[in-house]
């Protein structure tokens, strides 16, 4: 059994922590939530250079070609710092639909820049309140244009490239397009979120050029496919997010004092503190074996994403409440860095479907699966 | 990343399985014995070869084996048809430690073979009614007479007492100082004149804990380890592996089971599985039990890069034992009015499993550590957070005060 990350993953994740402990400090993340920034560019030309952008990337597209087990660390340290960077759009969504479904001149295009940081790319999903499904989609694509509306997408006005899920004009079937954001057909107005340190515009396609992605109306096969993958990803960097608070509310308890002693001492504390990291361990193993599944590719990949999504996902709103307040009062102010994280998690919760929606595919997954 | 045994895991693997195939008692080698006679033929068996604790050193029966050997016979163990052998846990996961950390060498080859080939049962006498969460409040006295000790006092809660040859033991033998200083730590035949015997009955319904009441039971200084006054040291040592030895429990209320019976019963007249209510429930206890799954398998790979497993442990009996609870309570409720009928006979699918979980796991949140006392071991002792302030710090035991 070796169930456990190698040397070179320890290494990586001690190097990226420095990293991010020198270039991404609150401090970092506060100029962006209470600034006109939509992301922190500098971070981000950085993250760039360390070749994080380029992780999984295959050599020939100018990529480093490692293993999801090195993206999956570096999620979680990205969650940790609470960067405010488009990594998650951009690697985790935009990247991998090229990677799954790009012929080759797309990804002989694309691949380079997004591996460079030349380009950005986001993906636009969401139409409206509520889930959005095969049978609701809205936005269509005729003759080589794309036209309709998109929502609350990540990223878009800083992206160059953004995967645009569709209905394709032969059919009912959902496709996915690559759509270049340069152009006239593409308009973006912002919008306002939980999360200032992150950035949403909603999209409105005119007779946009796009390409079709992989096969025409076989689009909801590789939506799923490439949230299954996104799931994991996210459900990391949920997991550094989740267990950066447990750490806030512990340094915070040890020092502060009521009625004479330090409240770690109280065990409402204590057991507050001890199902954080309960619920912090559990969803680190389901996410361990969700990077397992993503990295080799495995049968189990459906289950095991929805497994770590969930975890992660209520994990991180766990910890991230109960973060605020343990640091009681000062915890709610401006001032205290909580509020990143109470923010954070919640965008996280929702940018590839609910917790509710993922727990569906779980139950779905799960009969086929044949769980014992 | 992977779940592949090394090397060495596999080679020893394939000889565990060869040598259980080849052992494993037949239906006719059992013919006619209980529960217990079949557990004592097959340990014995088990030893004869050097297959029982293994992890022991060879002279006292083991074969000096590693941590992940041994999860490993308990994986192969599992899956051929051996008899039950729990009786012999608390001897061979508790007692034994301890005797193999402080009794002296005429104690150690006395006692730890016999444990190994199942020839002796030991239970374990360290809760009191005034001592359980607080078990060093415990006030069974033991008073020297001459090279003997003279025990007054009860114990509770101790499980298998009633066929017990030895038991491992803490008393006070000094009430004038602070609590944990005056305790010493003795193992006692369970034979001896003066000790009684008398079962508990649970909610559950049966009785698997006794009460054992000690009336001038004599037991010789040379049955005691570690220094008069060492007894909470030498417990630690006991208790530090009770905590291994509790499993997550519950049995067969499972993710599987819960939605299984969601498949055969109806909400709104259409079949419970298809309820998003009970989706997103049966959701949240899969990723639990998962989660539970996957950080087993990464104990198992700490031990296997020869990693000593802590106190970070405590979470499988603490999550899973509620999650238990959870689902029986909810699969109770699926089975609406027929869901109250505790009878092994009236479900042909199910017999009275969510039933017998929901009365069992009341007990197990309680048993070798309460949810509360799992929580301050993760508070304190992962975490690193202080202990809460205590009534009882630095005055004799005699002066605590305990609401009497």
């Amino acid at each position: 059994m070796n169930f456990e990350f190698g040397e070179e993953q320890n290494l990586l994740r001690d190097q990226a922590r420095g990293f991010l402990t020198d270039n991404c400090p609150p401090a970092v993340v506060r100029r962006v939530l209470e600034g006109d920034e939509l992301y922190a560019e500098d971070l981000w030309q950085k993250i760039v250079e360390m070749g994080w952008t380029a992780v999984v990337i295959p050599e020939e597209y100018g990529g480093l070609g490692l293993s999801y087990l090195e993206l999956v660390v570096i999620a979680e340290e990205l969650g940790r710092a609470c960067a405010p960077v488009p990594f998650g759009s951009s690697v985790y969504l935009a990247t991998q639909a090229l990677l799954a479904a790009g012929n080759e001149t797309q990804k002989g295009h694309w691949l380079p820049k997004l591996a460079a940081g030349e380009a950005i790319g986001s993906f636009a999903y969401a139409e409206g309140n509520g889930q959005t499904n095969a049978a609701s989609l809205q936005t269509r694509f005729e003759g080589g244009k794309l036209s309709g509306h998109k929502v609350v997408v990540a990223d878009a006005q800083i992206s160059q490239l953004m995967i645009v899920v569709a209905r394709s004009a032969s059919g009912d079937g959902a496709s996915l397009y690559l759509v270049p954001t340069d152009q006239e057909g593409v308009s973006f107005e912002p919008v306002k979120t939980l999360d200032p340190a992150t950035n949403h515009a909603n999209v409105s396609f005119n007779g946009a050029s796009a390409e079709l992605l992989g096969s025409e109306g076989g689009g909801w096969a590789l939506l799923e496919q490439l949230l299954d993958g996104a799931a994991v990803l996210y459900a990391w960097e949920q997991l550094g997010g989740s267990d950066r608070c447990l750490e806030m509310a512990k340094e915070y308890a040890m020092g502060r004092y009521a009625f004479g002693r330090p409240i770690a001492s109280y065990q409402a504390i204590k057991h507050k503190l001890a199902n954080m990291y309960v619920k912090n361990t559990l969803a680190r193993s389901n996410a361990y074996f969700g990077a397992w599944a993503l990295n080799t590719g495995a049968d189990e990949l459906p289950l095991a994403a929805a497994t770590a999504r969930v975890g992660s996902t209520e994990a991180y709103y766990f910890s991230s409440k109960e973060n605020i307040q343990t640091h009681g009062g000062m915890g709610y102010t401006w001032e205290f860095d909580c509020q990143f994280y109470y923010r954070r998690s919640k965008v996280l919760a929702v940018v590839i479907g609910s917790e509710g929606f993922w727990q569906e595919k779980l139950i779905q997954a799960s009969a086929q699966a044949d769980v014992a | 990343m992977d779940f592949e045994d090394s090397q060495e895991e596999a080679t020893f693997r394939s000889e565990a399985r060869a040598w259980l195939e080849a052992n494993v008692p037949s239906e006719d080698e059992l013919a006619g014995l209980d529960g217990m006679a079949r557990a004592k033929f097959w340990q014995k068996r088990k030893a004869e070869s050097g297959w029982a604790c293994i992890r022991w050193p060879q002279e006292f029966g083991g074969r000096d084996a590693n941590a992940i050997q041994q999860v490993i016979l308990g994986q192969e163990e599992s899956k051929v048809a051996a008899p039950e052998t729990g009786v012999f846990g608390i001897g061979q996961g508790m007692a034994a430690p301890t005797l193999m950390t402080w009794a002296d060498e005429e104690a150690k080859k006395q006692f730890l073979p016999r444990l190994a080939s199942g020839e002796d049962i030991w239970c374990q006498l360290f809760s009191e009614p005034a001592g359980g969460s607080d078990l060093a409040a415990l006030r069974t006295k033991a008073e020297k007479d001459g090279d003997d000790w003279i025990i007054n006092g009860q114990k509770i809660w101790t499980s298998g007492a009633h066929y017990s040859d030895w038991g491992i033991l803490v008393v006070r033998t000094d009430p004038s100082v602070p609590k944990h200083k005056g305790l010493t730590y003795f193992y006692v035949d369970m034979k001896s004149p003066g000790i009684e015997i008398k079962p508990i009955r649970q909610i559950s319904g049966e009785a698997n804990f006794n009460e054992v009441y000690f009336t001038d039971v004599r037991i010789p200084d040379s049955q005691r380890l570690g220094d008069v006054g060492q007894g909470w040291q030498v417990s630690l040592t006991t208790l530090m592996n009770e905590r291994a030895s509790i499993g997550a429990g519950g049995g067969g209320t499972k993710f599987s089971t819960v939605k299984k019976l969601a498949e055969t019963v109806q909400i709104n007249g259409k079949p419970a599985i298809e309820d998003s209510h009970v989706r997103a429930r049966l959701a949240s206890w899969y990723v639990q039990e998962a989660g539970l799954k996957y950080t087993s398998y990464r104990t198992l790979s700490a031990l296997s890069r020869g990693a000593i497993p802590g106190p970070e442990n405590s979470i499988g009996k603490l999550v899973g034992a509620v999650k238990s609870q959870d689902m029986a309570s909810f699969a109770i409720d699926l089975l609406e009015q027929q869901g109250i009928v505790r009878d092994a006979d009236a479900d042909e699918m199910f017999g009275s499993l969510f039933q017998d979980t929901y009365m069992s796991i009341p007990g197990l949140r309680i048993a070798g550590g309460t949810d509360e006392i799992m929580a301050n071991i993760i508070a304190e002792r992962v975490l690193g957070l202080p202990q809460e302030p205590r009534m009882d710090k630095g005055i004799p035991f005699s002066e605590v005060p305990t609401g009497n």
